[in-house]
């Protein structure tokens, strides 16, 4: 009776469902981890640079330094998370043994395999993909995934994107509901998803993993937008230090997530933050400068 | 205010039928709420989200999931919760999974907001990272108060969990792990679990909160 299992499917997924109803914040210094964890943050994004510089920069996007992640690691009480190249396996390797809590496999890093996405039961971490729709969602939890989040159009501060992937899993979820059970291998093969996880979504009515809003989160209406469009909780990328007042912000957008469905509480929570981070809209920008596109 | 589209983890719980007048809350500020609402719907008890100081008006008892601590103790400091909520520990049943038992122990090493209701210590992130997240099956048996029949142990889940450090008079251990380590702790009417049966099938434990927030307080 005392066998102990670890890195489990349940423990994968059991770390994500603490996270609900939580902001999980980009962060690229010690000292912006705790200013995340102080506000409020269920977690930090350990990354080099937010997506804002990456798309302003340009270059090869890779895995942060290890030593950059250990110094977050030491600095916050609270689960850490950092990004791996899609299909970047060793990468992933690598951030399993300094024991990062969470790895997200991302397209906002430059691809490393433009066909296969990571193997990822094998690992004892959880990771979390991105997802635009619910068939790109399933092929991801089928790999193994613990989490999934919206890919949004991160690093743009236009929730635009994140709305329409969130619209997008839902609203197939609703529809695979009324479904008749014969129509279900025909819809697997449409949306290239495993036909066991079609019929474990039309069970349970969700995804059976968490599913996190991400991609271009600048506000806490944006915030509160997202959870009311039925998502988990939130990423927050380039949204809070790209903006005038990081600390205010954070926790603003931590309160609204909370009081999500409550409008005077926004409305008290959205006074007097500054500027956000300014942004730029995706209808402005070229379909290769889209990092949504990347993942299959 | 009406959701425009309810929270799917908890629209499973919302199609259970409420058999009785008895109502649970569950402070909903952050972490696994939906699934606690789930496990006490599927008992047929009314449940309630608690998010500000007048939600636990009329209230039997209250759960505070499992999530982040900091995150909670800050929200609860934010929006007034705290001493409402050591008022109604006071005198209600209260149990805390978790991040739920750090909040409700005395100490935790560390300067964060805890309502210090039980007198338990504990250490977060005991057992270390993510990767050391584990399942284990430990013997409870206090649960044989609601099922004398059940000779099963408690299939427990750990998420990056505390441990219970001490405990001292008037608690008491309520289950250890096979090493030893203490896990689970009561005192009268307030519980301490490092693990989450939220998580799980088993509604055991949920139904060994029931008994404890339905039987007169003077039994404490």
């Amino acid at each position: 009776m005392s066998e102990v299992i670890t890195g489990s499917f349940k423990v994968k997924v059991g770390l994500a469902q603490m996270l609900k109803g939580g902001v999980i914040m980009d962060v690229v210094t010690p000292e912006q981890a705790k200013i995340a964890e102080d506000a409020g943050a269920v977690a930090v994004m350990a990354l080099e640079r937010v997506p804002a510089d990456i798309r302003a920069q340009g270059g090869v996007a890779r895995m942060s330094d290890p030593e950059l992640i250990l110094k977050i690691m030491d600095a916050v009480s609270i689960p850490v998370m950092a990004k791996v190249r899609i299909g970047h396996f060793v990468e992933a390797q690598i951030l399993e043994a300094i024991g990062v809590d969470y790895i997200d496999e991302s397209e906002v890093l430059t691809p490393a395999d433009e066909e296969h996405h990571i193997d990822k039961h094998p690992f004892k971490v959880p990771f979390v993909c991105g997802a635009r729709n619910l068939g790109e969602a399933l092929r991801r939890i089928a790999e193994g995934a613990a989490m999934i989040r919206t890919k949004g159009e991160a690093g743009t501060g236009d929730v635009v994107e994140a709305v329409r992937h969130a619209r997008a899993v839902m609203g197939a979820i609703r529809r695979l509901q009324t479904m008749p059970d014969e129509e279900l291998y025909a819809y697997a093969k449409e949306i290239r998803a495993p036909l066991d996880l079609v019929r474990e979504v039309k069970r349970l009515g969700r995804l059976p993993v968490v599913n996190f809003a991400a991609g271009g989160i600048a506000t806490p209406a944006d915030a509160a937008l997202m959870m009311q469009l039925g998502m988990d909780g939130i990423f927050v990328g380039s949204g809070i230090f790209k903006s005038e007042n990081p600390a205010k912000r954070a926790a603003a957008i931590v309160k609204a997530v909370t009081h999500y469905n409550d409008p005077a509480i926004l409305a008290e929570v959205s006074k007097g933050l500054g500027e956000p981070m300014r942004g730029q809209q995706v209808m402005d920008l070229a379909a290769e400068e889209r990092l949504a596109e990347r993942g299959w | 205010m009406p959701e425009i589209v309810p929270n799917p983890w908890r629209l499973q719980a919302q199609a259970q039928q409420v058999r009785s007048d008895t109502v649970i809350g569950i402070l909903a500020l952050q972490g696994s709420f939906w699934e606690h609402e789930a496990m006490l719907l599927r008992l047929g008890v009314g449940v309630r989200e608690v998010r500000l100081p007048e939600h636990l008006d009329g209230l039997a008892g209250l759960i505070i999931p499992g999530g982040e601590s900091t995150t909670m103790g800050k929200l609860a400091v934010e929006f007034g919760l705290m001493e409402p909520l050591r008022a109604f520990g006071r005198e209600k049943a209260m149990w805390g999974t978790c991040a739920g038992a750090i909040f409700l122990s005395k100490d935790a090493r560390r300067d964060q907001p805890l309502l210090g209701l039980m007198n338990i210590t504990v250490e977060r992130n005991a057992f270390g990272r993510q990767v050391a997240s584990f399942e284990a099956d430990i013997p409870v048996p206090a649960l044989k108060v609601v099922a004398p029949d059940d000779e099963r142990p408690f299939h427990a889940i750990f998420i990056r969990a505390p441990l219970i450090e001490t405990v001292e008079p008037p608690a008491e251990v309520l289950a250890r792990l096979p090493d030893g380590r203490i896990v689970a702790a009561q005192q009268g009417r307030l519980l301490a679990t490092s693990f989450h049966p939220e998580l799980t099938d088993d509604d055991r434990f949920h139904r060994y909160f029931l008994h404890l927030a339905q039987r007169a307080p003077a039994a404490a």
